[in-house]
């Protein structure tokens, strides 16, 4: 009888619901005095119909977010040039910025927005004057080498958030010579005990706007993970009573179970080619990797072990899986190679080292490291080895890095609750992502949307 | 079951009333022992018109009597039996010797009730990860699993399912909570 009132509950659970709560903040507690000034001068709107955000704002948060970057103030910007004619290099000079964004937006028709922006290089511009006469096929021709970059578009009032990030995206890739990652998303998990269902799955644009609730439980939801095209997770749900993974679209709301063994049915992790899962099963006496093929449900074991094996992550590659072990006494991480089925150690580092995964560019080893009976998030340099704790905050855990590989999302402990933080590659730049209410944990990064 | 549910109630229910009948007797010298005799306290909680409380004392004066070694062994049992959290220590899942008693308990109700089935959930504390932290509660829930096997319980009565670190009893995350977090619960 409890079942059945229990599987009604799911069902319910499923449907989509309005978010009504917690919009992710952010408190930047470290950092801001390594980022490189920048203007985003607010974008000159020229029409009648209601905006529905500012453009600029958006850009001007994406960048700081990013920790490379520090918008100035509006009140310490010398001027508000609309397009580079407009620039008078000379009084820019104090500012120190290295670049300026500036724009213009003019309503076309109902609905529909022209926006114009150009990146300007400050530096080259002080030296140019903002014109330069180049030889040309036998001719002397203008250039503007100091626009970096210029272009115009035609949005639609829903587009506008969007297509804000989609700028901050390319000021970011012009100024670092990375891919932006501002069009992402990420998905956690929020806990409030005192609620009938008081773990929810969530999705929300990387800036936390857009949260949308996937799904409800009475009982406790765990490890979100993302296909490689950005449109589905994989979780696990404990809804009867029990673990099982599931995978769920996250635009139509649709679920499927994909396993519910006996015992622990966790950690799964979508490979990079989404054809497969790397996931963990006790099925067999005690949690071991496996690998499920998505299309035909075949599963391959690929850790045989009386010790905890678990906490798989794919390489990005897709050759081999970085896992946590307990074989050698305290957890550490080891790697298995697909081919060959051979683990070999990763690290030695500290007392205990956990959740590990591989950065986009295949050159550090991120994860959860304890010394001293402290849990921080940390990095190894694969190819030297090199060993650097990047948090000091409190119960550091669940690290995921953003698919340009620049930052970590993780959960933390702030005050008496659980709540998202970021921290930079390099370790310089710090955040917290505060929750109004609640408890926030198990974020996983998306990749690339766009 | 039921039998020994009440046995239980009456025998806590004996020294109170004992004690309601001698506060009321200024004169009683020995209101408080156990051994009582059955027919001044009756003779003198009758007296105070208090008649069906004596027929209760009566006849638990009269159970308690006849209680032999094996049942002061299941009272002890059935008192242990309402304690179903066992604690573990960090980052370990072997069953600690103050608990080897309550699992006894345990053991001897499933024993004896061959049709009745227990689920052992296995907890972490909230260090580490929560995917590690699951395999940590599968350990500490097996553990128990095997010690009361060992005991003579059979293995189809008992199923485990870990929670990791996801419900924790106490959220203060100090050494305290976390000690409190780590650990296994019968649940029938």
């Amino acid at each position: 009888m409890n079942r059945i009132g229990l599987m009604f509950l799911s069902i319910i659970c499923l449907m989509w619901s309005q978010p009504s709560f917690a919009k992710l903040e952010i408190v930047i507690t470290e950092g801001v005095n390594t980022a490189r000034p920048i203007a985003i001068v607010p974008f000159k709107y020229n029409g009648t119909a209601k905006l529905p955000f500012n453009f600029s704002d958006i850009i001007a948060a994406d960048l700081m977010r990013s920790g490379k970057f520090s918008p100035i103030k509006l009140e310490d910007m010398p001027q508000q040039p609309q397009t580079d004619k407009d620039v008078e290099y000379s009084s820019w000079v104090s500012t120190g910025v290295e670049a300026i964004l500036v724009g213009t937006i003019e309503d076309k028709e109902v609905g529909k927005f022209t926006v114009s922006f150009e990146l300007i290089d400050v530096l080259r511009g002080q030296i140019t004057g903002g014109t330069v006469q180049t030889l040309k096929n036998g001719r002397l021709v203008e250039t503007k080498d100091h626009v970096m970059f210029e272009r115009k578009a035609i949005i639609a009032t829903s587009q506008f958030r969007y297509y804000s990030h989609r700028i901050s995206d390319i000021v970011y890739e012009q100024l670092t010579g990375e891919r932006g990652a501002f069009l992402t998303k990420v998905a956690y998990i929020t806990i409030e005990y005192e609620d009938v269902y008081p773990y929810k799955l969530v999705v929300a644009d990387y800036d936390g706007a857009n949260e949308i609730e996937l799904v409800k439980s009475p009982e406790p939801l765990m490890s979100p993970s993302w296909s490689s095209d950005g449109k589905k997770l994989a979780y696990v749900t404990f809804e009867n009573n029990r673990s099982q993974v599931y995978i769920q679209d996250i635009y139509t709301g649709k679920r499927e179970l994909i396993t519910s063994y006996k015992g622990i049915n966790g950690a799964p992790q979508w490979s990079p080619d989404g054809k497969k899962l790397a996931l963990v099963l006790s099925k067999d006496g005690n949690p071991e990797l496996y690998l499920l093929e998505l299309s035909n449900k075949k599963l391959t074991r690929l850790t045989r072990n009386r010790a905890i094996d678990t906490e798989p992550s794919w390489a990005p590659n897709g050759e081999s899986i970085v896992f946590s072990s307990d074989r050698g006494g305290k957890a550490q991480l080891y790697s298995v190679n697909l081919t060959t089925k051979r683990a070999k150690r990763l690290t030695y580092d500290g007392d205990m080292n956990l959740g590990g995964s591989i950065t986009p560019d295949g050159k550090h080893l991120v994860m959860v490291n304890r010394t001293r009976g402290k849990y921080h998030i940390a990095k190894k340099e694969l190819e030297s080895g090199n060993f650097q704790v990047l948090t000091t905050t409190r119960l550091d855990e669940s690290p995921s890095v953003a698919p340009n590989g620049s930052m970590i999302i993780y959960s933390t402990m702030h005050g008496s609750g659980q709540v998202l933080a970021l921290v930079s590659i390099d370790g310089r730049f710090k955040a917290r992502l505060p929750a109004s209410k609640g408890q926030v944990k198990s974020p996983a990064w998306s990749p690339f949307l766009n | 079951m039921k039998v020994n549910a009440i046995t239980k109630g009456l025998l806590i229910a004996i020294p109170a009333l004992v004690l309601t009948a001698c506060g009321a007797t200024s004169d009683s010298t020995e209101g408080e022992s156990k051994t009582t005799n059955t027919e001044v306290q009756q003779a003198e909680t009758e007296g105070l018109d208090a008649v069906t409380d004596t027929v209760e004392v009566q006849e638990a004066e009269t159970l308690e009597v006849a209680k032999t070694a094996e049942e002061m062994m299941q009272e002890k049992y059935d008192a242990l039996r309402q304690q179903q959290t066992i604690y573990f220590d960090y980052d370990k899942s072997t069953v600690n010797g103050e608990f080897v008693e309550l699992l006894e308990a345990h053991a001897d109700y499933l024993i004896k009730n061959p049709a009745g089935k227990v689920m052992i959930e296995g907890h972490s504390d909230e260090r580490g990860t929560p995917e590690y932290n699951i395999a940590l509660g599968e350990r500490r829930a097996k553990a128990v699993v095997q010690y009361l096997q060992n005991l003579g319980v059979s293995a189809d009565q008992m199923t485990t399912v870990s929670y990791g670190e996801e419900k924790p009893v106490d959220l203060s995350r100090t050494e305290e909570g976390f000690s409190k977090n780590r650990r296994a619960v019968l649940v029938y």
